[in-house]
């Protein structure tokens, strides 16, 4: 069991980093800390790809020195992958700090359960 | 190749294209631009259902100039045809629908805006639907939840803020999960084209090695999933989100965007995990007891809301229960009564959606029942649509939420174990959904001449008339309501047969 995970250290360290931020952005009542566990997630989901995608021996798969036997390299579709996942995780990010911009103006805290109570107490009025 | 099939990939990029071009254009113009890019793709949808039907067989479309197991690919039959063109017609009429409040609601120099997200969300929508990669399904199941959350916060008002960032939070825990899934997919098999990696986990499966990664990648890209479409202990951010959004947001979000993932689940069982194996896996029937204790418990909630939009909303986690637990019965026909039931679901909770709007508006805009009492007289055609929608939602024959309810009991037959649950559970939700759609109908057509009621007694009760677009819109879902009700039987057919390639 033991030796397995140190065969795989990387895929185990990505798998631990992921249960981090998934539950960062699941149980944290602070927005800021939310987006914080929303980003090691999807960055322990890329570093998972990028091991994935490595051979041990090989080169960046650019074409530098002419060489075209692709055995030279490694395999280029989970780097591509990533940089897919990377814009997508700016966009949502920056998208989830928009919104709690707007809402730090219009509550004045960051936290969830007090942003939920005032607006509940605002109802009642 | 016949011109037609072009026609998929047109449809999405004319849907994106459109978006990009609205950016630049005033409110007025995005409007007609975003009719005609709806109107245009679901005319395409069409054209592409006629073909598939004709020839009898789906296609792959090659994007790009790399073949199978590299390139990106776009995949066409009855089932994704049929799919989209339902889709677009809901889009469509929702839109329309709620136009006057898209007025209201959004302000004037941001109306543009609102369209590039209409825009962009019937795209990823058409790419949920016709796409055969898994990666792209991931990028497109972002891009779809970046278009729902402006939809819900472009209105600013009330809970619409807080709704959209627990709508983000719950979406982006779904497509983490997502994510990892198909990493974890693609490491096993190597492919992210569906029918490559299909093969591959055949040959794994056979072999008997990665037992567990396999189980593992089953359960997260389901559980993924489900949270993203709003199954039963995921549903928290439903009623909230759905009860503050403006009314074409609303109707679209619940009733196209959960069912757009939905049907990315479905896709990935049949064309990517193998249908067998989500059955061996037992994970059908965790799927299975969710969705039975969502049928039930949303029910019940709805029955204690005061507030009848979130009472519709909570009914949409009822019948999301109702779908899961068709997936979950594991046979074909368990499959055709859960896409079926998306389709009805789309086209009666829309409605639902769309005519209540128009009932608020001869209410002073409250939301409680007792101010919505003799709203129906108040507004005919808003009160005929909303008991035409709840009647279906509650079964009665000649509608589409009946021929569902049909589909459900008997295919439940055809798998012994489960009979007893799901026609029990059937018969219960039956009754639930009776109790508060059939409350609110009532309450529609009770003179309003209560304690509070002096100033309607001493003014004639005027029936006012809504716009056009609305009443139009109603119109129209009726009619596609007893279109599916009635002529349910080729539709069944072809979605039968749509299964069917999708294997």
């Amino acid at each position: 069991m033991i030796q397995h995970i140190f065969l795989n250290l990387e895929e185990a360290v990505s798998v631990i980093l992921f249960g981090i931020g998934f539950t960062m952005l699941l149980l944290h009542q602070n927005l800021i800390k939310k987006i914080m566990g929303m980003n090691i997630m999807d960055t322990a989901v890329y570093l998972f790809l990028a091991a994935k995608g490595y051979i041990n021996g090989r080169m960046v798969p650019i074409v530098v020195d002419g060489i075209q036997d692709a055995s030279a390299y490694i395999n280029p579709v989970p780097s591509g992958l990533v940089l897919t996942g990377i814009v997508v995780s700016v966009s949502t990010t920056a998208l989830m700090l928009a919104l709690t911009i707007r809402l730090y103006e219009r509550y004045g805290s960051l936290s969830l359960d007090q942003i939920l109570t005032q607006i509940k107490e605002e109802e009642r009025a | 190749m016949s011109f037609v099939q072009n026609f998929p990939f047109f449809s999405i990029i004319i849907a994106m294209f459109s978006g990009i071009v609205s950016s630049v254009l005033p409110g007025k113009a995005a409007k007609r631009l975003s009719f005609f890019a709806i109107g245009i793709t679901t005319l395409m949808s069409a054209a592409v259902l006629a073909f598939c039907l004709g020839t009898g067989e789906s296609y792959t479309y090659m994007m790009g100039h790399f073949p199978a197991p590299w390139g990106n690919e776009i995949r066409a039959g009855v089932l994704e045809a049929l799919t989209a063109l339902l889709f677009g017609i809901v889009m469509f009429l929702a839109v329309l629908g709620g136009l006057d409040y898209t007025k209201v609601d959004v302000e004037e120099s941001k109306q543009n805006l609102f369209y590039i997200l209409i825009d962009l969300m019937l795209s990823s929508l058409l790419a949920l639907v016709y796409t055969n990669d898994l990666f792209t399904a991931y990028v497109f199941v972002e891009i779809n939840t970046i278009a729902g959350c402006g939809l819900i916060m472009i209105r600013q008002k009330g809970r619409s803020m807080s709704s959209a960032i627990r709508y983000m939070i719950f979406s982006q825990l779904g497509s983490g999960l997502f994510l990892i899934g198909l990493s974890l997919l693609y490491d096993v098999t190597g492919h992210l084209l569906m029918s490559p990696a299909k093969e591959e986990v055949g040959q794994i499966m056979a072999a008997g090695i990665y037992k567990i990664p396999m189980l593992v990648i089953l359960a997260v890209i389901s559980v993924g999933l489900a949270i993203k479409s709003g199954l039963y202990p995921f549903h928290y951010w439903i009623p909230d989100t759905y009860g503050y959004a403006t009314p074409t947001a609303s109707a679209i979000l619940s009733g196209l965007v959960s069912k757009g993932y939905i049907f990315l689940l479905i896709k990935i069982f049949y064309r990517v995990l193998g249908r067998e194996n989500v059955i061996d896996s037992y994970l059908a029937n965790v799927l299975f007891l969710f969705g039975v204790a969502g049928m039930l418990m949303g029910s019940i909630h709805a029955i204690a809301q005061k507030d009848t939009r979130r009472m519709i909303a909570y009914s949409s986690v009822a019948q999301i229960g109702y779908i899961y637990m068709g997936i979950g019965l594991g046979t074909q026909a368990g499959m055709v009564a859960a896409i079926f039931h998306i389709f009805s679901h789309s086209a009666s909770k829309a409605l639902l959606f769309i005519s209540s709007v128009g009932l608020y508006e001869v209410s002073e805009n409250k939301k409680d029942y007792l101010s919505l009492r003799g709203a129906g007289y108040r507004n005919p055609m808003a009160g005929i649509g909303f008991g035409v929608g709840a009647l279906s939602m509650v079964g009665v024959p000649m509608l589409a939420g009946f021929i569902s309810k049909l589909l459900f009991a008997t295919s439940a037959l055809e798998s012994p174990h489960k009979m007893f649950i799901t026609l029990l559970a059937l018969a219960f939700s039956t009754v639930l959904n009776a109790i508060y759609f059939l409350r609110m109908v009532i309450t529609l057509y009770r003179p309003s001449t209560s304690s509070e009621g002096k100033e309607t007694e001493d003014e004639p009760i005027e029936a006012k008339k809504s716009s056009w677009n609305l009443r139009l819109a109603i119109l129209c879902f009726i009619v596609l309501n007893l279109v599916l009700g009635m002529s349910s039987q080729p539709i069944v057919a072809a979605i039968g047969d749509g299964l069917m390639m999708f294997e």
